[in-house]
This record gives C-alpha cells, structure tokens and sequence, in this order.
C-alpha cells in the first residue's frame, strides 16, 4: 500500500477513511512499544512553555503600571486564588502553585486539539515521524498520570494533617462511627468505602478529562474527512464549542482537585 | 467466520448508538434542569449571579464526564473493536 520513493518518504494511493482515523489515532511510541513518545514530549514542551512565560513575567514584574504580560498571568493567578480561597479553607503553601499549575499546563494541552488535524504530523512527517498524535490529554496514560499524582497528593495532604496514625484511623473509623465490638465490625467496611471514595477520585477526574479530549480530537479527525464546503459549516461552530469545553475541563479538573484537597485535609 | 465479523460488527454499532443516544438525553436532562435552576436563583438574587455562573460551569463539567465517558467507549468501539479483535484472534 505504500512505496517508499527515493527521497524515502512514504507515497501511497490516498488513505481510506478508516485507515486515516486510525492513523490519526496512533500514538508515536518508543522502539519497545511501552511509552508515548508524543504524549510525553509535547506535555513536557508545553510545560517548560508554561513555566517559562510565568517566570518571565514575575522577573518582569512591576508594581507600576503593569505591562501586558504581567496583566494576563495576574489575571489567571486571580481566578485560580479565588477558586482556592472559596473551597480551601486550612493553610497551605503548595496548594495555589499546584492549582495555577494544573489548570494553565492542562488549558495549553487541551489546546493542542485547536491545530489542525494533519498540521503536525504532516511537518513531522518530513522529519520522519509517521505517526503523531499532538493532543497529550487524549492520552489515557497521561490523564491517568495526573490524576494519580493528584490521589498521592491527596493521601499527602490527608497524612500532614491529621499524622500517619490519624489518618490510619480514619480510614477505619469513618464514616460509620460505633464503639467497642461494633467497631471491629465495621473497620472493613469503613475501610472499603474509603478505598472506594479514595479510588473513585482520581478515576473520575482522569476519565472525564480523557473522554472530553478524544471526542473532541476523534469529532476533528472526522470533520476533516468531509468535503471542503462542510469544513468551515461543521468545523467552525464545533472549534468555537471546543473552546468552550478545553477550558472548561482545565477548570473542572483545578476546581475539583482544590476540593478533594481541601476534603483530605478536613477534620472530623 | 464472515458471517460472525458481521455479527459482531452489526452489534457493536447497535452497543455505540445506544450508549451515545442515552448519554446525550441524560446529559441534556441534566443540563436543562441544571440551567433552569440557574435562572431562576438569578432572577431571585441577580447580585449572586457571578458566582452562581462559575458553580454553573463547574457542574456543567461534572455533568459532561460520564456521557464523556460514554461516547469515548463508544468511539473506541467504532474505530478499533476490541470484540473484533478477539473474533480475529480467536480465528487464527
């Protein structure tokens, strides 16, 4: 189905729909087939991307008239301090960096889904790179690993409050309180709900951030199948929809790790 | 062997529309008792109305993962069948 010209790149007859999606589904791996190379490199550029403009801006910063840099990264401090402030209630250093930090490197790979469809892997492909996919956050593995620093966050922030002893008690102990031989009695249960209401946590948030992305990155891919003159009519009101829905799902995902945060650390 | 690739292909595609069309009417139910609520709590108290609309937003999050959930499962159903695959395999 393809031939290799002499220049070595690949020329084929034009892709049938199916075989297209599924190139535009299948991730660059590394040469054992274990990781994402695409997902890890494009995470990783985003998030030295994001650090960097926030580190320029707080080099720069003023307490003159501020310049617009400064103006946008106060901005997004401002909404990510008024989401901490109104669910967060005990005192915390790391809290504020990790939300700002969730929500910005989540927006900017949510982001990626707004490049058209074939613009990176068809630059990358005359690097070599065959298969691409840009979106991190359509990665299963990636959300995945996000929402399970955000659970180690959590048992964290739950054992610095209430000590490594009060935190084993309270996974036996909560939330059906009893004394004597009835507690004995129902430890394993407690100790089941609170495994489930720990799991189910990062379950969500990962699930719900991956799902959003590969509909909306799969719902690209097919717009892009379509003849020219249904481009624009499809393509435009669902790119301004998804506007809507990648920032959404970066503040969804700051907002709800902010309240299991706050929930871990709330004593009973 | 045709015959059961049919089968699971014609199943799998009955198993995908159903999951995204209950998705979509939960989802819309959800979203329109959800905006119902928001309306009349701003007519009620406008001056709330700023922060009512970002508990909007975060709820309408929470509403959107599991028919997200859905139509991702849907989709992996559609484009790369995890039943045909174990048909194929199972044939070889």
């Amino acid at each position: 189905m393809t031939t290799e010209n002499a220049a070595g790149a690949h020329t084929q007859a034009a892709p049938t729909s199916i075989e297209y999606i599924q190139h535009h589904l299948t991730h660059l791996k590394s040469a054992d087939g274990m990781y994402n190379l695409d997902t890890f490199w494009v995470s990783a550029i985003l998030g030295l991307i994001f650090l960097g403009v926030f580190y320029m801006a707080s080099r720069k910063a003023t307490a003159g008239v501020p310049g617009k840099l400064q103006n946008f990264v106060e901005a997004v401090m401002e909404l990510v301090n008024e989401v901490v402030n109104s669910a967060f209630h005990a005192k915390s250093k790391v809290i504020a960096p990790l939300a700002i930090t969730i929500f910005c490197w989540v927006w900017l790979m949510n982001a990626m889904d707004f490049l058209p469809v074939d613009l990176l892997p068809k630059l990358l492909g005359y690097a070599g790179v065959h298969y691409l996919r840009v979106v991190p956050t359509a990665d299963v593995n990636h959300t995945f690993g996000m929402s399970f620093g955000v659970m180690l966050c959590i048992i964290g922030f739950s054992i610095k409050a209430k000590g490594l002893g009060g935190w084993g008690k309270e996974l036996l102990t909560a939330p059906f309180h009893a004394h004597g031989f009835m507690a004995i009695v129902l430890a394993p249960v407690n100790f089941i709900f609170q495994m489930i209401e720990l799991l189910a946590k990062p379950l969500s948030l990962s699930l719900r951030l991956f799902g959003n992305m590969y509909a909306g990155e799969l719902l690209f891919i097919l717009i892009a199948l379509l003849p020219w003159w249904a481009q624009w009519l499809l393509g435009g009101p669902w790119v301004i929809f998804h506007i809507l829905v990648v920032t959404l799902q970066a503040f969804v995902f700051m907002a709800l790790t902010v309240v299991y945060l706050s929930l871990a650390v709330e004593k009973h | 062997m045709q015959a059961l690739i049919a089968q699971v292909q014609s199943m799998t595609v009955l198993a995908a529309a159903i999951i995204i069309g209950l998705a979509a009417i939960g989802t819309a139910l959800g979203f329109a008792i959800l905006g119902g609520k928001f309306l009349e709590a701003s007519a009620r108290q406008p001056e709330l109305m700023p922060q009512l609309q970002t508990k909007l937003f975060v709820i309408a999050g929470l509403l959107d993962a599991i028919s997200m959930i859905g139509v991702g499962v849907a989709l992996l159903y559609t484009f790369s069948n995890p039943f045909l695959a174990a048909v194929i395999s199972a044939a070889q």
